[in-house]
């Protein structure tokens, strides 16, 4: 059991040593690196792809994949804005307005997550398919509310709406202040939680799920649920930074936060899934640019091709371990 | 059908000296095993005495840490099974190896494809797919695809694409542990005639009425050494399970006082429906009472089953929980109702293989532990004590559930099921692939349970499991309940003639 105990653990700590790597190199490389400033802004940055890799983390443990956050949370930016523009002409309390247009997104995210979930489970659609599909949707549905162009939040609510991105509480950023409070949320919901498990035993095996009195569909769709939410969380604290949304706000970050999910250890074909790795994964993410940012040595062009080694080695490393522990 | 073989016969395949060790545990010690040309060498032990290690060795799948293997004399050693299988050694798995998604052509033919030029010869596999089949008296369509198929017919596309690679040396893990009686025969007879065509079988099986039927020579292992290999008409059975356990097995199956006259009715199931699988069924299940199931494969036992519980939808019919009417739903409210059901399908759908122990035992009961959040100290200890009551022999609670023996997975399912408290409890093919020694156990706990006040129903196509342990045996015949029988009626005879509907009472003479 002890021997056990060690690898399982070796494995929980693999995502953090390459963490500590990273930061070693980057500030071998640049003194700037371990300023709080730097610091703090790698934390703002992972922000947004880690809340959104929260829920990927539950929606992969539980053996699904959502393709359509990305798209979802450029969705959610958009009508946010509207609808708070849109309240300007019932109300001049620009508190108020901030406030229903936050809540409209939440409900927002959560009625989407919901929908993916209700067609991959009732329409009995693998989660690859209705996500490509509901990607296509968001996207396209952004672009026709924008016309093309850019959703822009009037300045009177941008300017009450701005602190939620860019003030502080003790120094600490509130993007990060509510990443750590999703992933702590995450955490305890995952592992202390009889529905924590039971999102794990439904990748696992459904059928065993299903034999162990576990109603498989209603895990799956609560799991794009939080995914939903979490996507809604992200893109409450992403509208005050620019106050605007086109076609291109959130591209790729669906790629990104299953990147984020896999380097952190959670396995792809669900079963197994780990919030404190996810985190870890997206800070990794972060970090490659932040680091190529500082140095000449490597083009920071080639953002992406290091992301996609580093995706690919930690994957191997895994595999390895698995191999060693099977 | 056993005849003696001719002593002198040079073996075809044989281990000398075999030791394989894993790390620091040692699984074979010394070895000596061999099969001689027209033979079935039944292989015997419990769970865990080495039997797959060792044949795992003679096929190739495995090298031995010391000792060697030889092929008609000549020491052999094979890097891959591909290896061995050109050498005509042949090994089906206890667990199919079969590509589910393609058809049954395909699968027998997988890796040897009949070719013309470059494209494949469809037709002529088809043709030759369908012969072999025929040989095994399975009505198969070649062109069906294997999920499709019922567990025995996998089983004869195993042996069917077997005997497609000209074997001179087969060997079968369990072969009839899914296939029912008439199936089983079938199954001999064909083995019957490679014996004549001079083909050396190892033969492993739990069912020792089946070995003293079948084998020619007998070699038992236990913790991993040859305890004696004999003459298989020189020993019994009791023989052969007290040289397998190592100790006496007192009465095989336990005593079980019969319920009593007025004893309440937990379950009344009256003229059940369910897809095309269940067309009628009823019955009735008393507090304190076993009530077996037997039928053939496809019988419609295990839907019927799933139906009551809450896991497929029922058409027609009424189930009655101590007296009051129900319709589960779910095997949540199958749970609230204090009725458990354990699948027979353990690795698929009973374990969650590659979680630990823990895991595995506090699923179905987790809500206990969990206020909202899981107490993990409380469900170590609940684990700890059910793994004490169920006999659970694991190296830890860290360990994966499969790395357990069946035996093992069987208690730690029933260790995960009884966590729920169930008064009723149904339980499909409670020894499938498991040890004597196991076996006992569990019979032991159903008595338990009935002494507790309990009732269970055990589906079985195990019919000596059956007559031992129930009290009523209820027979079903394509998808119809067509006999209760009790007393001396709980006969083999009269639960087949039931079973293959050759009776009044079956609608139809098969």
């Amino acid at each position: 059991m002890t021997l056990q105990g060690m690898k399982i653990d070796l494995k929980a700590v693999g995502p953090l040593a390459a963490l500590i790597v990273l930061m070693v190199l980057g500030t071998a490389i640049n003194d700037a690196f371990l300023s709080f400033g730097n610091l703090t802004n790698i934390l703002t940055r992972s922000a947004f792809i880690g809340i959104i890799a929260v829920g990927a983390t539950f929606v992969i443990s539980s053996g699904g994949i959502d393709l359509s956050v990305g798209s979802m949370a450029a969705f959610i930016a958009g009508a946010m804005i509207i609808v708070m523009n849109l309240l300007l002409g019932v109300t001049d309390q620009l508190l108020v307005i901030v406030v229903c247009g936050v809540a409209f997104g939440a409900v927002l995210g959560l009625v989407a997550g919901w929908l993916n979930g209700i067609l991959i489970t009732r329409g009995g659609i693998e989660a690859f398919i209705v996500t490509l599909g509901t990607m296509g949707v968001y996207r396209s549905l952004v672009t026709y509310l924008a016309d093309g162009g850019t959703l822009s939040l009037n300045f009177d609510v941008r300017s009450v709406y701005r602190p939620v991105y860019y003030d502080n509480l003790l120094g600490l950023p509130y993007p990060v202040l509510i990443l750590a409070l999703t992933a702590i949320v995450g955490y305890v919901v995952l592992n202390n939680t009889a529905y924590g498990r039971h999102v794990q035993s439904v990748g696992a095996s459904e059928d065993v799920a299903r034999y162990s009195a576990i109603n498989t569909d209603r895990v799956k769709v609560i799991a794009f649920m939080i995914q939903g939410v979490c996507v809604a969380l992200a893109t409450i604290v992403y509208v005050p930074r620019l106050g605007s949304a086109s076609s291109t706000t959130g591209l790729l970050w669906e790629l990104e936060a299953i990147a984020a999910v896999i380097i952190g250890g959670t396995l792809l074909k669900g079963g197994y899934g780990r919030i404190g790795g996810t985190i870890a994964g997206a800070l990794i993410l972060t970090l490659i640019g932040n680091i190529l940012n500082l140095t000449d040595a490597i083009s920071n062009y080639l953002n992406g091709a290091v992301q996609g080694v580093i995706i690919i080695a930690a994957v191997l490393l895994q595999r390895g371990m698995g191999r060693q522990q099977g | 059908m056993a005849s003696d073989p001719i002593a002198q016969d040079a073996p075809l395949l044989a281990a000398r000296r075999i030791t394989k060790s894993y790390g620091a545990v040692e699984v074979l010690h010394d070895v000596d095993f061999d099969v001689r040309p027209g033979e079935v060498h039944a292989l015997l032990g419990e769970n865990g005495a080495g039997k797959s290690t060792l044949v795992k060795i003679l096929s190739g799948f495995v090298q031995p840490t010391t000792g060697s293997v030889l092929l008609g004399g000549q020491p052999v050693s094979f890097a891959q099974m591909r290896e061995a299988e050109d050498a005509g050694i042949v090994l089906i798995h206890q667990d199919f190896n079969l590509a589910e998604l393609r058809s049954v052509e395909e699968n027998i033919f997988l890796g040897r494809e009949i070719t013309k030029g470059p494209f494949t010869d469809r037709t002529a596999m088809q043709a030759r797919a369908r012969e072999l089949l025929d040989r095994l008296n399975c009505a198969v369509a070649v062109t069906a695809r294997v999920r499709d198929l019922p567990v025995a017919d996998k089983q004869m596309i195993e042996i069917a694409k077997a005997t497609s690679r000209n074997a001179s040396v087969l060997i079968l893990d369990e072969p009839t542990a899914v296939l029912t009686k008439q199936e089983t025969d079938t199954l001999f007879a064909l083995l019957g005639r490679l014996k004549a065509a001079g083909v050396g079988i190892v033969y492993i099986s739990h069912k020792l009425a089946e070995v003293e039927l079948i084998a020619d020579r007998i070699t038992v292992l236990r913790d991993g050494e040859v305890i004696a290999t004999v003459p298989a008409h020189s020993i019994s059975q009791d023989d052969m399970a007290r040289m397998m356990v190592g100790r006496e097995l007192t009465d095989f199956y336990p005593h079980i006082a019969a319920p009593a006259e007025d004893a309440e009715v937990l379950l009344q199931v009256s003229e059940l429906a369910s897809g095309p699988e269940v067309l009628e069924a009823s019955f009735a299940l008393r507090r304190g009472e076993v009530l077996g199931f037997a039928g053939l494969q496809g019988a419609g036992r295990t839907a019927l089953m799933e139906a009551i519980v809450g896991l497929r939808p029922v058409s027609r019919g009424r189930v009655e929980l101590r007296g009051r009417p129900v319709s589960l739903r779910s095997l949540t409210e199958a749970k609230a109702a204090k009725l458990a059901y354990l699948t027979k399908d353990r690795k698929g759908k009973g374990l969650l293989l590659g979680s630990d122990l823990v895991r595995n035992f506090s699923l179905l009961a987790l809500d206990k532990f969990a206020t909202p959040f899981i107490d993990k100290r409380r469900e170590r200890a609940a684990f700890h004590r059910a793994a004490k009551r169920f006999d659970l022999r694991a190296a830890g609670p860290a360990m994966k559930a499969s790395s357990l023996s069946g035996g093992n997975q069987q208690k730690l399912l029933l260790a995960k099921v009884l966590e729920i408290e169930p008064e009723i409890i149904i339980i499909d093919e409670p020894t499938r692939g498991i040890d004597v020694g196991a076996k006992a156990q569990i019979y032991g706990f159903i008595a338990n349970l009935i002494a507790q006040g309990c009732a269970v129903i055990v589906l079985s196509s195990e019919l000596l499991e059956l007559i031992g342990l129930s009290h009523r045996v209820a027979v079903m015949h394509a998808g119809r309940l067509t006999a209760i029988l009790e007393g001396a009626a709980i006969n083999e005879e009269e639960i087949m003639r039931h079973a293959s509907g050759l009776t009044a009472a079956g609608a139809s003479a098969a």
